[in-house]
């Protein structure tokens, strides 16, 4: 396994199968990402990708195998041992989890700046205009006027939205985030502005973010790592750069030449 | 006359023993929604039949029962309310809240404070708080068994951001013994405080929603708010046109089509003691020269 450092992981994942059923999720995984680390997970439709992120997020419980993170305390626990009570905890404070389809990230029928505001209400915020400055400053990072700071997402653009999604899971400084592909559904222009957008904020606050996409130039762009899957199973990992140049499976070597512009 | 088709207050005892079961329950935990097997009962649903069925549960028969709606004793649903219950469970009824042990009630909790042994049940149409933002009652329950209440502040915050101020001026969220919030019914807010530290018993019956919850006596009570836009009470600025009372909470009465009104009491029995002591109507030209709102 390729670590950036040899300090001690942020995420840990041991031998993580999925069963539904007798279908299979995912398959015997591990891997580890380190603080400040961008992990991309690539492969076709339907290869485990969002089981895999679903796990990893607690979403979902393993069939077998275990995850271990590092609490801000520096603490590393087994997140299956951990009560709900401390597993909400973490979602809404150390981690961030950003849906491909916005509406499920957000609250549709309330404004911009409650949606941001939301998490820190949830964590004892009980300062309006503290709240309201805060909401004002991270929908400039994002790049959306904050003259629309009381307008509900329904009225925004689908850039507009995902960007939303973006500073309301990051206004509580979380150090891992979970994104299933953030880019899927917009125009290419779109992506390509959200994605300058996303790097920039990833690198800025030094982010760990575990980034699902069937997008090649997306894992290029976002990612120090990579994990290419297929059937369940990772069949390549490694450097980004290094597995995209010189992928050694055949069916990466596919992926990266039916996908990739040379 | 033959004996009467139904049990004492109607319910069956069986019945009764389960409504106990789950008030008991609901006064362990104060402010938490306790399912129970909603009867059905002799009226419709909008007319209370989640009080109805607490305050058959709790009845005696030397309880003295005063129900009220909107404050007043005199409406056609406090009015059959308090019939049922002098038929079913030949109790005395009564319109004073110094008297009575028990009142029922709808929007209002009375002027007159409470005391001591006497038992105030509220009829609630939603009794969920958190229904307005989360409409799923898996996750509604989930955010109370793990005091997870953002989305309670994100509804305040949508108030400030459209109004300038929290604009909830009606069923205004509390939280009780600093654990559950919960939905004080569509009282107005100006009766949330009357709620905290009350020597009385406050229970809660929602029929459709097959939830009873409960305030025991002296219990904290808190209205939510921000540190820069505190709960505040309200009650229109004027003084009752028939007893004068500056401290009630007024209805407004709309006089004619050029915006004249005037204020009255909402609790009707609170207005007329006070006019019965001698308190008179100095305040009636002043309240019907009143501004247009
Ligand atoms: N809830 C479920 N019940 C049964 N099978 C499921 C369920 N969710 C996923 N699967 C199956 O598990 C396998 C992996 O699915 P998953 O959604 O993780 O793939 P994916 O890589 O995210 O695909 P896509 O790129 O299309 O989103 C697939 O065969 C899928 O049909
Ligand atoms: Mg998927």
């Amino acid at each position: 396994m390729i670590g950036l450092g040899n300090e001690r992981p942020l995420l840990a994942a041991q031998g993580l199968s999925k069963w539904y059923g007798r279908q299979l999720g995912c398959r015997d995984i591990s891997f580890q990402v380190h603080e400040g680390e961008v992990l991309a997970v690539v492969g076709e439709s339907g290869s485990g990708k969002s089981t895999l992120l679903q796990l990893l997020s607690t979403q979902l419980e393993p069939s077998a195998g275990r995850i271990c993170y590092c609490m801000r305390d520096g603490i590393t626990r087994d997140l299956a041992a951990l009560s709900e009570a401390e597993r909400r905890f973490l979602f809404r404070t150390d981690w961030g989890y950003v849906h491909q389809d916005p509406p499920l990230g957000l609250r549709m029928a309330v404004s911009a700046g409650a949606n941001v505001g939301e998490r820190l209400m949830a964590v004892g915020w009980r300062n309006y205009r503290r709240i309201r400055t805060t909401a004002v400053d991270w929908l400039d990072r994002v790049e959306i006027d904050s003259r629309r700071i009381d307008e509900t997402p329904r009225t925004y653009s689908g850039g507009m939205r995902q960007r939303l999604q973006i500073a309301r899971n990051l206004v509580t400084n979380p150090r891992l985030v979970f994104m299933d592909e953030p880019t899927g559904g917009l125009d290419v222009s779109v992506q390509a502005r959200l994605l300058d957008l996303l790097r920039g904020i990833v690198a800025e606050l030094g982010l760990a973010a575990v980034v699902v996409t069937h997008d090649l130039a997306v894992a290029r762009l976002l990612s120090h790592r990579i994990m290419v899957m297929k059937g369940g199973e990772v069949i390549e990992s490694g450097l980004t750069d290094q597995v995209l140049d010189d992928p050694r499976e055949p069916y990466t070597q596919l992926l990266v030449s039916s996908v990739l512009p040379p | 006359m033959n004996a009467p088709a139904y049990n004492f207050a109607y319910l069956d005892e069986q019945s009764k023993r389960m409504i106990r079961r789950a008030i008991l329950k609901a006064i362990a935990v104060p402010g938490y929604q306790v399912p129970f097997a909603s009867r059905e009962m002799p009226m419709p649903y909008g007319w209370g039949t989640g009080g109805v069925q607490v305050t058959a549960a709790i009845l005696g028969p030397h309880d003295s029962l005063k129900v009220i709606d909107q404050g007043s004793d005199d409406t056609t649903n406090a009015v059959s309310i308090r019939k049922f219950f002098a038929k079913t469970a030949g109790v005395q009824t009564t319109t004073s809240t110094l008297k009575a042990t028990v009142i029922q009630t709808r929007h209002r909790i009375p002027e007159t404070p409470l005391r001591e042994g006497q038992v105030l049940v509220f009829q609630v149409p939603i009794p969920e708080p958190l229904r307005f933002l989360e409409p799923r009652e898996t996750e509604t329950r989930r955010m109370h068994a793990l005091a997870d209440y953002g989305l309670m502040h994100v509804k305040l915050y949508e108030d400030i951001a459209q109004h300038g101020r929290i604009a909830t001026t009606y069923a205004y969220p509390v939280k009780v013994e600093e654990r559950y919030v919960m939905d004080p019914s569509p009282t107005p807010k100006f009766d949330n405080p009357k709620m905290h530290d009350c020597p009385a018993l406050q229970l809660f019956g929602a029929g459709r929603e097959k939830r009873i919850y409960a305030i025991p006596p002296y219990s904290n009570v808190v209205s939510l708010d921000f540190e820069d836009h505190p709960f505040e009470r309200y009650r229109h600025d004027g003084k009752c046109a028939l007893c004068g009372a500056v401290d009630s909470f007024l209805d407004e009465l709309i006089m004619d089509d050029h915006g004249r009104r005037m204020f009255m009491c909402s609790d009707t029995e609170y207005c007329e003691t006070r006019r019965a002591l001698g308190n008179g109507a100095q305040g009636f030209s002043k309240a019907t020269e009143a501004a247009p709102a």
